[in-house]
Order: C-alpha cells, then structure tokens, then sequence
C-alpha cells in the first residue's frame, strides 16, 4: 500500500514499485492425539483427537521474537495470504492486503503464522470434519465451543511450531474476539495485540442478525436436524444467511456507491419477481458461492461462539478482564461499521486505559463499514506497520 | 459535541504549523529526561517524535482528526482519537509527569475545566496560547478596524477553531486566582521566518505567544 504523505517539489524520478509476491504457500495440518491431548471445553465437554489447518508465511528469527499470529473471522480460513497455485484465476488469501514482502505485515521481517480456528471448516476439527469414532462428520455431535477454546487450541500450534512469545496477535471482528482473548488468557506470552473492527460482546441487535441466519439454515428441510451429507447440505438457507450478513457486512453508503438504485438489464423494472436490481445480484452471488465453500452446521456453531463471547459477563466488569493484561494495544474501528459499532471499540480502550495501559486507538474513515477491515482503501495498512515497528523497538531495547 | 469536535474537520490544520511548531524547542527544554508526557491534542504527532528523540520520554497523544491519529500512529507514536476532555476522565491522578497544552486551548469548549483536568492527571502543565493584545493585533484593530489575520491567528473569523481568546495578562490572573503555582513563563514573538524570538519585557504587549508552565499544588 502506497501512501503519498508530502510531494516533494521537485518531482523524483518515477519508478515501477517492485512488485514481490509470497512464494507458493499451502496449507498444513498438525493433529493433537494421545494421552494428554484431550482438549476440555468451556461448555464442559471435551474433544479428541484436535487437528489444526495452518499455513506460516517468513520466518522465526532465531531470537523467536518475531511471530505475528493472525486471527480470522467468521468466514476465514488458514489461507490468509499468498496463492497456493492450484488453480487459474486464483484469489490470494483474505488478508494478503496486509500480509507479503514489503506489506504492513512484512513477511520479510515477521514470521506470520495463521491457522482455520477450533470448529470452523477448513480443515480443523469442526461440525464438518469426519468423527473418528463414527467415520462420519461430526454434525450437531460436535462439541460447542467459544472464543475463549479456540485460543487454546492457537497456544497448542505456537507449541507445536516452537513459538515461545508472539510479537503481536492481530484480528478483525470475531477475529479481534481471539486477540482480546489471547491478550487475557496469556499475558505473558503476547507483546502486542491489535483488535480490529471488534468488541467486547456483540448487541443483541448483532445477536438479532445471528438468529435470523440460523434460523434461515435450520427452516430450510435440506438441514433435516443437522445430519445431512456434505455434498446436499441446506444450500437454501446457508446462502440466505450468507446474504443477510452480508447487509450487515456493508454500510447504507457502501451499498449506495457499488450498487446505486441500478437494474441488472439497464433497462428498468421488469415486473418480475426474481432478482431485478444490482443489489440482489451481489447478495444472490455471495449466497451461492459461499455455499460452494462453507458448511452449515458451522455456521450454526461459530455465530453462537460469537454470541456467548462476552468479556464483561465472564470478568465482572471489562476493566477487570484486562487488569493482568500488560502490553501495548491498538484498537482500530471504522466510522461506518455498524455492527461492530466504534462505540463499542471507544469501550475497549476506556476499559484498557483504565487499568493503565499503553493503548492506540484509531477510527478509521471509511464508508465501507464492517468489511472495511478485509479491503484496501484507507489507512489501516499504515496505522497497523507503525505499531509493529514500536513493538519491535520496544522488544530489542 | 465538543467545539473542537464539530471544527475538527474543516480546520486547515497546516496554516498554523509554523506557530503550532514555535515553541518546541522551549517544550522540550522543560521536559525531564525520561518523563511520562501526554499531549493533549498532539496533531500530527511532530512534537512527541521529537521528545522522545530529545528526551527519550514514554509519550502518549490525544487527538481529535482521524488524519492526524493516523499519521501519529503509522509513524510509531502511542496515540488515541478522542476528545480531550473526555480522554482524562479515564485517568488516575498524577498519572503524567508532563501534560502538553500546545496551542489548544483556545479552540476547546471549556478550556477552564480541560486545565483543572490537566492539573489533575499531571504534575506539570505546559500551555501555550497566541496573545490577542500583541501590539501589532491591538493596532491593526484599532488603526484598520480588521481582525487580525498573522502567523499566530492565522485564520479569518469564519474559518478559525479557535471559540476563545486570551492574553498574558488574563491568563496571569487566572492563575492568581486559582492558586496554580506558575513554574516558568516564557515570551516569544516570529520574526520574519516564522522563528521564534524571545521577549523579556512588557510581554503582555510585546510577545505574539506566551508559555506557561504550571506546577501542582498550591502557589
């Protein structure tokens, strides 16, 4: 990302950036099994054997202080930067707008490393991964799981891969969830944490929007009680909560730029009631290719790990759940995200300065609302790079 | 809403640089090597870069204009946006050693409480403002008839974010009569390149800019 601060007056000589690109990335797995391995959950119940889907990108120092752990949000995965090279016209991974040699997460300093959360669908243990003691996917069989497990399970990877302290943990949304998570559950193992475009605990109208998703996939009769085989899951349904989110994904300006109040044919109305304006189209094509690559039964899960999370419930007061946190935070929101509101964010750094820390704090302009945080455009790539480089002067003084 | 929130936006923030940047060096010099400095409406961030060069100080801003906390952020500073006022509530008392008022507190809605807040979070306050009975202001309102439009108000009555105005004098008897220990004045007025010239004498009439440094405690 290139940002134009002054322009100098004489002008310099105009050179082509130097376009570097990760090199062929792939996803791995490591599973966790054996005797202690055994993972306890918050709801009480308990999971065996736990694979985890994670890719790294740069490397470990050999202080093995520069790891930066990535966390993604609902519709995520291990793939957050980099192209695997298994297809034509293939997208890089959802945040390689941030992540890549010479980007704000600079792969040739950080080693970055991203893994498919506990329960989601992307190759780590979920509702859609096959049950070893059945040789069926787990379905509704699948334990319940919360924020707070699922950085467990990231703390048993940065074992795995030798990471001992992580330069920072990074996340937007459900994803800025686990980065609060992981600055309270183990203090002493992060140096910096950048929440993005999240909160504490999400409204009840966000719970409002969750529902309304579930109930979408759970009335559609293809779900039939969660036991479905995947290749007819609820199709239906999943893609209708597809397209919900997605409203709530965008912000009223957002929707008025891209799509304005035009027709698909150009033309006018069509007197028809299948899709006639643009809007329709894009919500009916998030729907349908989100089928193509998500699982429903995780949808039910993940929305729900998000509506339990809930830091002031689970600590008393919020400033309480911070008081042993000890590093620096940014907390970074956007003006026109409105369901994860800047007022929610504005709360997260009056609880952190409250009980003393060292808080940044940005809201950002953008008329993107909650996607703002996955797209380019505005300064967040910046904001983001400067606050890693304070956290690695700080860590070598 | 804040005053300074609603003209945040508009303001021409770079009109002022060469005032707003005057009496760094004089800052720095009052600043204790290694000294806990907030700096209530840093801007761009320019004057903590250079205290934690010089000084090698733990800084921490407070700013109002998206832009400006950005700028701040992406060049390592620890800053927050917000407004003023409201960002000192959440802090205990004595929490800075140095509190930076630097050319704010003319443009903030209630510059009496943001002072009594400042006093109260840290153990020295350094506020600097543009002094209205400079001689060249007193006479180009009274020989002209005009405001006054210079390096130090550099803005037309319609554009300014500043809702106040102030003078050494009245400042002098603020502090009289709030019993705030002054630590240190100091006098400037810009010569031609905007640089900044110290003013012994009569500075009520004679100086364009004042600095205070105000200590806690009684006086």
């Amino acid at each position: 990302m290139t940002q134009i601060v002054k322009r100098p007056e004489t002008l310099p000589e105009i050179r082509p950036p130097e376009i570097r690109r990760l090199e062929q990335v792939r996803t791995q797995t490591i599973t966790f099994e054996g005797p202690g391995e055994t993972l306890h959950l918050e709801s009480g119940q308990t999971l065996h054997p736990v694979t985890v889907a994670y890719e790294t990108y740069g490397r470990l120092n050999e202080g093995r202080d520069n790891a930066v752990l990535v966390c993604h949000a609902l519709s995520g995965d291990a793939h957050a930067a980099g192209y695997h090279g298994l297809e034509k016209d293939e997208k890089p991974g959802w945040w390689d707008v941030l992540i890549g040699p010479g980007k704000s997460l600079d792969t040739d300093k950080y080693f970055v490393i991203s893994s498919n959360f506990l329960g989601g669908c992307k190759g780590s243990a979920g509702p859609s991964s096959i049950n070893p003691a059945t040789g069926k996917p787990y379905g509704l069989d699948f334990p319940f799981y919360t924020v707070k497990d699922m950085v467990q399970v990231q703390r048993r990877l940065l074992k795995h891969l030798g990471v001992p302290r992580l330069l920072a943990v990074i996340g937007g949304s459900l994803g800025g969830m686990q980065v609060l998570q992981w600055a309270i559950s183990f203090p002493g193992m992060v140096r910096g944490a950048i929440p993005i475009a999240t909160t504490a605990r999400l409204s009840p109208q966000a719970i409002a929007f969750n529902e309304v998703a579930r109930q979408a996939i759970m009335s559609d009769p293809d779900w039939n009680g969660g036991d479905y085989s995947l290749d007819a899951q609820p199709e239906r349904g999943l893609g209708l909560a597809r397209m919900i989110g997605h409203i709530t994904y965008l912000s009223e300006q957002a929707m008025l730029h891209k799509f304005s109040r035009r027709y698909i044919n150009g033309q006018g109305r069509s007197f028809c009631l299948t899709k006639d304006f643009q809007v329709e189209s894009y919500l009916h094509h998030q729907g349908s290719s989100f089928v193509r690559r998500f699982d429903a039964n995780t949808y039910l899960y993940i929305t729900r790990a998000m509506d339990y999370f809930d830091l002031e419930a689970a600590y008393g007061r919020l400033s309480t759940a911070f008081s042993g946190c000890r590093c620096p935070f940014l907390v970074v929101s956007f003006t026109s995200d409105w369901l994860f509101p800047p007022e929610q964010s504005r709360e997260l750094v009056q609880a952190l300065r409250r009980v003393g820390l060292d808080v940044s704090y940005c809201n950002i302009e953008s008329d993107q609302g909650h996607d703002a945080f996955l797209l380019p455009g505005h300064r967040m790539g910046d904001v983001v790079a400067g606050f890693l480089n304070r956290l690695t002067r700080m860590a070598a003084s | 809403m804040s005053a300074h929130c609603v003209t945040a936006q508009q303001v021409d923030w770079s009109r002022s640089r060469p005032r707003d940047r005057a009496l760094d060096t004089s800052i720095v010099s009052l600043v204790p090597q290694g000294a806990r400095v907030l700096d209530l409406g840093c801007g761009n961030g320019d004057l903590l870069l250079r205290l934690k060069a010089d000084r090698k100080v733990e800084e921490r801003g407070v700013e109002l204009e998206p832009g400006a906390v950005a700028e701040c952020l992406s060049r390592g500073l620890s800053v927050i946006q917000a407004d003023l006022e409201e960002s000192l509530t959440d802090l205990r008392e004595v929490a800075f050693d140095v509190v930076v008022l630097n050319q704010v507190l003319l443009a903030t809605a209630r510059p009496l409480h943001l002072l009594t807040e400042a006093l109260r979070v840290g153990r020295l306050v350094l506020v600097s403002f543009p002094n209205f009975t400079y001689w060249r202001i007193r006479s180009q309102i009274v020989f002209k008839g005009r405001l006054p439009v210079n390096p130090t108000l550099p803005y037309q009555w319609y554009d300014t974010p500043n809702i106040r105005l102030a003078t050494v004098k009245d400042f002098r008897a603020l502090c009289q009569d709030k019993r705030w220990k002054v630590n240190k004045e100091l006098f400037v007025n810009l010569d031609r390149q905007d640089l900044p010239r110290p003013v012994r004498f009569w500075p009520n009439m004679r100086a364009s800019l004042a600095l205070f440094a105000l200590e806690r405690g009684q006086g």
